[in-house]
């Protein structure tokens, strides 16, 4: 029997697999082991303990910015997939029309426009709204996060309906589903598992943001991400580890729930 | 909104059954169809009529890119005719879009719902006509004894197989009882044995629903089995409509005689015509009279179904030739003669003896009435 090309069989591939995988996540495990230990050094190991994730969830300040944080990521989630699967659909469920290729593009815009632009650029237009009407309030943090969760939504909304046949669309139309009915009896069930991961996406990257946040945020609005960059100023404590691997659980938990989910859609 | 006024008109369970039978169930005149913009424009349909009886099983056929696909569409509403009308029993449809129109479609690839069962599948026409639960219930089981599928009705469809798949994509379309029923090649998929067997159970539910089909293929075999009428197309021109005998016995066109069955196609060259009659010079020597039905090229094509020639002994016969092959099908042979002008011949026997052998000399004969003009 010929032998079968095996990347495997390359030369130290094997090492420098395991190599990326050490680097990828050994700083990940050492955060998660030190949010366990019973000392306030994140660099001497001494005893097993739940005490710093007691602490984080005793501490207001903590507390705050993870509600906040959580609302935002929230709204963001469920608005801007909301627009992102308005705007996949019409990229890809009309007939061609000029500018359709445009359209594309300045949806994906943002992704490739440094965020800090978009960042500083929100805080100038939201500086002079708020002159002019005087009102204040989250609402900006709302819209800017809503806004830069769209094109995260989008891809793989976008990639979904591609992958779904037009012909069932028009079996449902041939059998008198009228275009809205269309859209929820048959596009709608089968685009759910695109919906459910852009959806993720958005929430993971709305509960991530830095930049944007810091500059459209207003007083009183910190979110985690902003409340651990402060609480770093004054020195590493073991209790930003164990709010930091809650962030890392819940990110883990989303994504395993997606899976099963879309496994189940499947079969 | 006058738009849902005319849906009711057309719902199927709506309509009045008592038409005068001589309207036909789908009347096409002058459709045409392009595609593409004007540097690389395809013209899918070039000025398409046609009327289908109420009824009927009739057959569009054609090699792939013909344009039947593309009618079957515009009767369907998924595309729109850059002109033309469309008429459902005598009512302009082409401006309605395919929610509207009291059609169903069989799709090639079944399109059949993944995500509901084989039971909702069946009933999705109903409740989209807005049908009450206990009524679609009861429809949906009526369809599922006549397609055989009782016991699956609760399957997910990707647990069928595909002749499975193929009875729940009719049953499905069938269930709203719609005034036409168009069929996209819904048999190409399946393997031969599986085909034959839904050719028959197509014609059965035919007959069983007395609803008029229209079903595209490029099988000619399948086209001639099942269909009451054929309408055969090619380059989106239809070039002849008849009953499978006609289409058969009597092509028009050398593509028509060509498409369908084996045919030796021999050019000829009119030599007078009289009394309606032509006398046609063709290649080889003879002459053969046929009746003029006002072809005006004087150089034309005749052409002879195998099993309408016959051999003799050389010397007695219109044409000479020379035996090149013989090919034994099971049924019967066919023999290969080369004419004296080079012109391949096949003259069909029955039984496997033909007491010849590779390099004799015969003629061919066959009667006058065997022999068909063609238009090129």
């Amino acid at each position: 029997m010929a032998k079968r090309y095996d990347l495997r069989r390359q030369p130290g591939f094997s090492q420098i697999a395991w190599f990326c995988i050490f680097m990828l996540y050994a700083p990940i495990l050492m955060l998660v082991l030190f949010s366990f230990n019973d000392n306030r050094s994140v660099v001497k190991w001494t005893e097993f303990s739940f005490r710093w994730y007691t602490e984080a969830f005793a501490n207001d300040g903590i507390r705050a910015a993870a509600v906040t944080s959580l609302k935002l990521a929230l709204v963001a989630s469920v608005f801007g997939t909301i627009f992102a699967t308005m705007a996949a659909l019409a990229t890809t469920r009309t007939r061609p029309y000029r500018g359709m290729n445009l359209a594309y593009a300045i949806i994906n815009q943002p992704l490739m426009i440094p965020e800090i632009v978009t960042a500083i650029a929100s805080l100038s237009l939201f500086a002079l709204i708020k002159q002019i009407t005087g009102v204040t309030g989250i609402g900006y943090l709302m819209l800017a996060h809503t806004v830069f969760c769209v094109p995260f939504a989008y891809m793989p909304i976008r990639a979904r309906l591609e992958d779904m046949t037009l012909t069932l669309e028009q079996a449902a139309a041939d059998l008198y589903a009228s275009p809205i009915r269309v859209f929820w009896e048959v596009t709608f069930p089968l685009l759910i598992p695109g919906v459910v991961s852009g959806a993720m996406l958005a929430f993971v990257v709305s509960l991530d943001d830095v930049i944007i946040t810091l500059m459209v945020a207003g007083p009183g609005e910190t979110t985690l991400p902003i409340f651990i960059l402060g609480a770093i100023r004054r020195g590493i404590t073991p209790e930003i580890n164990a709010v930091s691997t809650i962030l890392l659980a819940v990110s883990i938990l989303l994504v395993a729930v997606f899976f099963l989910f879309q496994r189940k859609t499947k079969k | 909104m006058p738009v849902t006024q005319n849906m009711n008109q057309l719902k199927p369970t709506v309509l009045a059954k008592n038409d005068a039978d001589e309207v036909p169930a789908i009347s096409v005149q002058g459709l045409v169809k392009t595609f593409g913009h004007s540097s690389n424009q395809i013209t899918a349909l070039d000025d398409v009529s046609i009327d289908i009886q109420q009824n009927e099983f009739f057959t569009l056929l054609g090699p792939s890119g013909c344009g039947k696909t593309t009618l079957l569409r515009l009767i369907a509403g998924f595309e729109l005719p850059d002109s033309g009308t469309v008429l459902l029993h005598g009512e302009g449809i082409e401006h309605l879009p395919p929610h509207m129109r009291p059609v169903n479609t069989v799709f090639q690839s079944y399109a059949l719902f993944p995500h509901i069962s084989v039971a909702d599948n069946i009933g999705f026409g109903l409740r989209m006509l807005g049908w009450d639960k206990a009524k679609i219930t009861n429809a949906v089981e009526k369809m599922l004894d006549m397609v055989r599928l009782s016991d699956l009705a609760n399957r997910q469809p990707d647990q069928l197989s595909g002749g499975q798949q193929q009875r729940v994509a009719l049953a499905r379309a069938l269930a709203p009882a719609p005034r036409v029923l168009l069929l996209d090649e819904p048999l190409a998929a399946l393997d031969l044995k599986l085909r034959k067997e839904m050719q028959i159970e197509l014609k059965r539910l035919q007959d069983q629903t007395g609803i008029t089909f229209v079903f595209v293929t490029h099988d000619q075999e399948e086209a001639l089995t099942m269909s009451d009428r054929i309408a055969v197309m090619s380059a989106g021109r239809v070039l002849q409509v008849g009953q499978p005998k006609e289409i058969y016995n009597a092509p028009e066109h050398r593509f028509v005689a060509d498409f369908i069955g084996d045919i030796n196609v021999l050019p000829g060259q009119v030599k007078h015509r009289q009394n309606g009659k032509l006398v046609v010079m063709i290649a080889g020597g003879s002459e053969v009279h046929l009746p003029d039905d006002g072809i005006q090229s004087d150089s034309l094509f005749v052409a002879v179904r195998p099993e309408k020639a016959t051999l003799a002994k050389s010397g007695t016969g219109a044409l000479s030739g020379v035996v090149n092959n013989i090919v034994f099908f099971g049924s019967g042979t066919n023999i290969h003669v080369s004419l004296s002008d080079g012109v391949d011949f096949v003259v069909q026997t029955q039984g496997s003896e033909t007491g010849l052998s590779l390099g004799d000399a015969v003629s061919v004969n066959f009667a006058d009435s065997a022999a068909k003009v063609l238009r090129n």
